[in-house]
């Protein structure tokens, strides 16, 4: 368990923070630029003074202001992953590898074969810095990160200074690291697909302030993620356990609350978990089991709320079996269905609009 | 040197000797107090570094007799280092390289704190969190980092130390083989009726070591900026 507290002024600007991470888990610290997220990894790394706060990783107390307890940043064994690399330019791509290995305070249990195998790093070893692309820089600095064999790993958007397909170079690299190796991380991010792909957890941050957190299907229908991706990007984000690929069409059917849905997706054993966003915009909402239609994928639920998202449209809750999904419609849909809580309905999505990721 | 004469190559290679040891005994000082002021912040921060400027704008002379004072057999500093070390500073080449290294001190630190100021901290800061202590931090990315300062630095120290005269003559006098270094040797061979063809044989060599130490520098810096890969 990851623990976090802290508060700091700075001139106008407040940080007032609080977050929990069960470990091993990756939670990401959402919100707009300028909300402190990174004030607040700072704080956690060590290299910020918090003016109180309390920082505590499993057993280990790292910052109790209280008990005046402030563990030196380098003790803090808190690998930290920069947005801009950070690589040191007088050194090689293996010297800068194993700058944090050589001081690590632990006997290695993550090795530089093990590091270079899972980031691809083998090739660029001998290279200098600068001869390095933006995301071969941040794949090194990831690497660096790990070799200094960290209890926790600090990602401040590791992916902001790359270009769409550079983060492409990056990210798959990420969830291998989430997958194979049981460190938690803190991801940084202002970018909900980036999050939709790594995170575990989510702490949503807003000037300063941490307003809201839990895992990331609770948070997928918080009306403040809702206010930061916007409209078109809000929709439920469920776990779902795949049961076996359906023979005619080639596509992996998952279960969902006690409903079904079919998706795009490569190899999964049966039992497996995916994560599933269905985007808001994209479910169309029924009041009687639909028949002779296209859709591959119909859920059965009950009405738990209905909300008004904007002036033409609502936002409406729907129970598929302990689990919540959400639908966008017009104000004048609900008036004419009668939505309202409690009413049985039929949530209808098109395979092509699911995207699956795998937990 | 089979083209000088033995005057002027026992002129020349005292003035590299008293420059070499000049820079070899300020340097870590430099390094040190470059450092204190770009990183630090403390109360006397700015007398401190008023202090280091002062060689710059007092007259040579003003030096040369401070150290007399401080450094003399009966100063306080001076007669101490000659009972614990039997260091004797006055009269001597030693004396000459001291006085050298305290006039060249502030171009050495200038150059020294460019350098720092432009080394980026969110380094130092990567290095803190990759288990780096402070001096470890310094030794391994600080210091390497300012290399191109310190490198100019000294080039720039050795060469004002070839041509320290009024803090040399004031403190350790004008002594052929000991303290005669090239601009005494020339203001010697001046001061000697018949002498001009020998100062002007001195200015010459005066002029190519400078332009030589000048160009060195210039090759040092490139080689420097290549290797950090700028």
């Amino acid at each position: 368990m990851l623990q976090v507290a802290a508060q700091k002024r700075r001139g106008a600007f407040a940080l007032d923070a609080q977050f929990e991470l069960p470990t091993p888990g990756v939670v990401a610290l959402f919100g707009r630029s300028g909300c402190g997220k990174s004030t607040l990894v700072n704080v956690i790394a060590g290299l910020l003074k918090a003016d109180s706060g309390w920082v505590a990783l499993d057993d280990a107390v790292l910052l109790d202001t209280a008990l005046r307890i402030d563990v030196l940043p380098e003790r803090r064994r808190i690998g930290y992953v920069f947005q801009d690399a950070r690589l040191f330019p007088h050194l090689s791509v293996a010297a800068n590898l194993r700058y944090g290995q050589r001081r690590a305070q632990v006997p290695p249990f993550v090795g530089i074969d093990l590091v270079a195998d899972l980031l691809d790093l083998g090739a660029l070893m001998s290279r200098r810095t600068h001869q390095l692309s933006g995301g071969e820089r941040q794949r090194v600095a990831i690497g660096r990160a790990l070799l200094s064999q960290p209890n926790l790993l600090l990602l401040d958007e590791p992916l902001a200074s790359l270009d769409a397909s550079r983060r492409e170079e990056v990210l798959p690299y990420l969830e291998i690291l989430r997958d194979q190796l049981s460190i938690p991380m803190v991801y940084v991010s202002h970018d909900f697909d980036e999050v939709l792909r790594l995170a575990t957890h989510l702490v949503l941050m807003e000037s300063g302030k941490t307003i809201a957190q839990g895992n990331l299907s609770e948070m997928s229908l918080n009306p403040g993620v809702r206010a930061i991706i916007g409209a078109d990007a809000v929709g439920a984000i469920v776990e779902s356990t795949v049961i076996g690929r359906d023979p005619a069409s080639g596509l992996l059917r998952v279960q969902v609350g006690h409903g079904e849905l079919k998706v795009h997706f490569g190899h999964a054993a049966n039992g497996a978990k995916l994560r599933v966003q269905l985007l808001a915009r994209d479910l169309i909402v029924a009041t009687q089991a639909p028949q002779h239609l296209s859709v591959r994928n119909t859920l059965s639920g009950a009405v738990t709320a209905v909300m008004s998202d904007d002036e033409d449209s609502d936002l409406i809750g729907i129970d598929i079996g302990g689990t919540i999904i959400m639908a966008r419609v017009t104000k004048a849909a609900t008036r004419e269905l009668g939505l309202a809580p409690g009413l049985p309905v039929w949530a209808l999505v098109k395979t092509v609009s699911l995207r699956p990721h795998p937990i | 040197m089979m083209w000088l004469s033995a005057n002027e190559s026992q002129a020349l290679t005292l003035s590299l000797s008293v420059a070499a040891r000049s820079v070899l005994l300020s340097l870590p000082f430099a390094v040190l107090l470059a450092w204190v002021l770009t990183r630090r912040q403390f109360v006397g921060r700015t007398v401190l570094d008023a202090f280091v400027h002062l060689p710059l704008v007092l007259p040579p002379v003003v030096i040369g007799y401070l150290l007399l004072l401080l450094f003399g057999t009966r100063g306080p500093i001076g007669g101490w280092l000659e009972r614990a070390f039997g260091i004797e500073l006055i009269f001597t080449r030693n004396g000459a390289a001291l006085a050298t290294a305290v006039m060249s001190f502030p171009l050495m630190v200038r150059a020294m704190r460019i350098s720092l100021e432009n080394v980026d901290r969110g380094l130092e800061d990567a290095a803190r969190t990759l288990g780096a202590g402070a001096m470890d931090r310094f030794a391994t990315i600080t210091l390497p980092l300012m290399l191109p300062g310190v490198l100019a630095g000294a080039v720039t120290a050795f060469s004002a130390a070839l041509g320290e005269f009024g803090a040399v003559i004031t403190f350790v006098s004008n002594i052929p083989g000991e303290t005669r270094t090239l601009p005494l040797a020339l203001y010697s061979a001046l001061q000697t009726p018949g002498g001009d063809a020998a100062a002007a044989r001195l200015a010459v060599i005066s002029c190519i070591l400078g332009l030589g130490g000048l160009l060195l520098s210039e090759w040092f810096a490139r080689r420097v900026r290549r290797m950090l890969g700028a």
